[in-house]
């Protein structure tokens, strides 16, 4: 289990689904990332409240024949590469998301 | 008690790249006529410019124009840096000033980037990729540098305007999209007719063994467009808007896969 449970979107990227894909860009370097169906679920639930083990469990679990163990361990494979780019943020504590920077709530 | 003053005659000349009068001063009539010879045919006569910048020409930089260009927002102007200029703009002022080399190809630099800022505002964007008009209806093929951009534009016949062979310039009108021509060129070495058209397809070019034309799925299309459109700022509300453009873009002019061998029969298949 991860010590950073929390996930969200970082407000420095441009992002929109198309069909089962969702195209994500970094607004940084403009680096574009194509996210299949599984990462578009994970991706869209990344609201900085939910725990992704959560996120795994009701969305991805729910959705797909997959085991807790191995989704959890793809999908914290899968957010760590993220945050990697600045896509996500990854925190111990629920993150709030503001008009500007993201904030971890105290 | 009487003094001296000196002032420097300052030269100007207007380059209006899509409709967009930018008058550029400076104090070198050399640098300016080397300006007017550059940029022919896109050369205006608009008495009032939308944007004025100051040119300073300096010393050759010990730096070259090979490196990354770094466009940051800070404090209402635009930063636009490079190791053979420096330039800044301010949009609400509508003036900007850049100090470069006499090299008027970082001048060409510049102009790309401030249209870029510009047009993100307005929908379009610049792409890197060859343009030609035919029968009245704009073409354009997006490429990386080797995919055949220039070689497709090579190749156009005599009833194809060409635009340009390198950057063209997309800019939404009327509920579509316009090509218009740019200065910018490539291998070519050829300005591009200042003309525009509404853009009838886009061909994501491929080289192979014969001439085909093969649709491509939207996220490929997508993905095709924004791999070669110009991102030089790194902000986020400047590359959400060149990102939503690109997918507005994408729904509305069809994008397909053009495989070419390098001859003129490949411009059977555009029309």
């Amino acid at each position: 289990m991860s010590d950073k449970p929390y996930v969200a979107r970082s407000t420095m990227i441009a992002a929109r689904a198309l069909g089962n894909e969702t195209m994500v860009m970094s607004a940084t370097d403009s680096t574009l990332f194509t996210l299949d169906e599984v990462a578009t679920v994970i991706w869209e639930a990344a609201d900085g409240a939910t725990p992704l083990e959560e996120i795994v469990r009701e969305k991805v679990c729910g959705q797909y024949d997959v085991p807790l163990e191995v989704a959890l361990k793809d999908a914290q494979t899968l957010v760590e590469q993220l945050a990697g780019h600045g896509l996500l943020l990854l925190s111990d504590r629920p993150i709030v998301q503001s008009s500007g920077s993201p904030q971890v709530n105290p | 008690m009487p003094g001296v003053t000196t002032a420097r005659q300052s030269s100007s000349v207007v380059v209006e790249i899509g409709g967009l009068p930018i008058a550029l001063h400076c104090d070198n009539p050399a640098f300016t006529r080397l300006v007017k010879e550059r940029y022919t045919g896109y050369v205006g006569n608009s008495r009032q410019a939308a944007f004025d910048f100051d040119i300073e020409v300096g010393s050759p930089s010990e730096n070259s124009g090979d490196e990354d260009v770094s466009v940051k927002w800070n404090s209402g102007c635009w930063l636009m840096e490079r190791g053979d200029f420096r330039a800044e703009f301010n949009p609400a002022t509508a003036r900007g000033r850049i100090q470069q080399t006499v090299n008027p190809y970082s001048l060409d630099s510049v102009l790309r980037i401030v249209h870029t800022l510009l047009l993100a505002r307005k929908g379009g964007f610049l792409i890197h990729a060859s343009s030609a008009i035919r029968n009245g209806r704009a073409f354009l093929f997006p490429g990386v540098s080797g995919a055949g951009k220039t070689t497709i534009a090579r190749l156009a016949p005599p009833d194809a305007a060409l635009l340009t062979d390198e950057i063209s310039y997309v800019i939404p009108q009327d509920g579509a999209y316009f090509a218009v021509g740019t200065p910018f060129f490539g291998e070519l070495a050829h300005v591009g007719q200042n003309l525009r058209s509404p853009i009838e397809c886009v061909y994501l070019l491929a080289k192979g063994p014969e001439n085909k034309i093969e649709p491509v799925a939207r996220a490929e299309a997508v993905r095709g467009l924004l791999a070669n459109i110009l991102f030089f700022a790194r902000d986020p509300e400047f590359v959400k808007l060149v990102f939503d453009a690109a997918f507005d873009f994408a729904g509305r002019v069809p994008i397909r896969r053009l495989t070419f061998v390098p001859d003129a029969r490949v411009w059977e298949l555009i029309r």
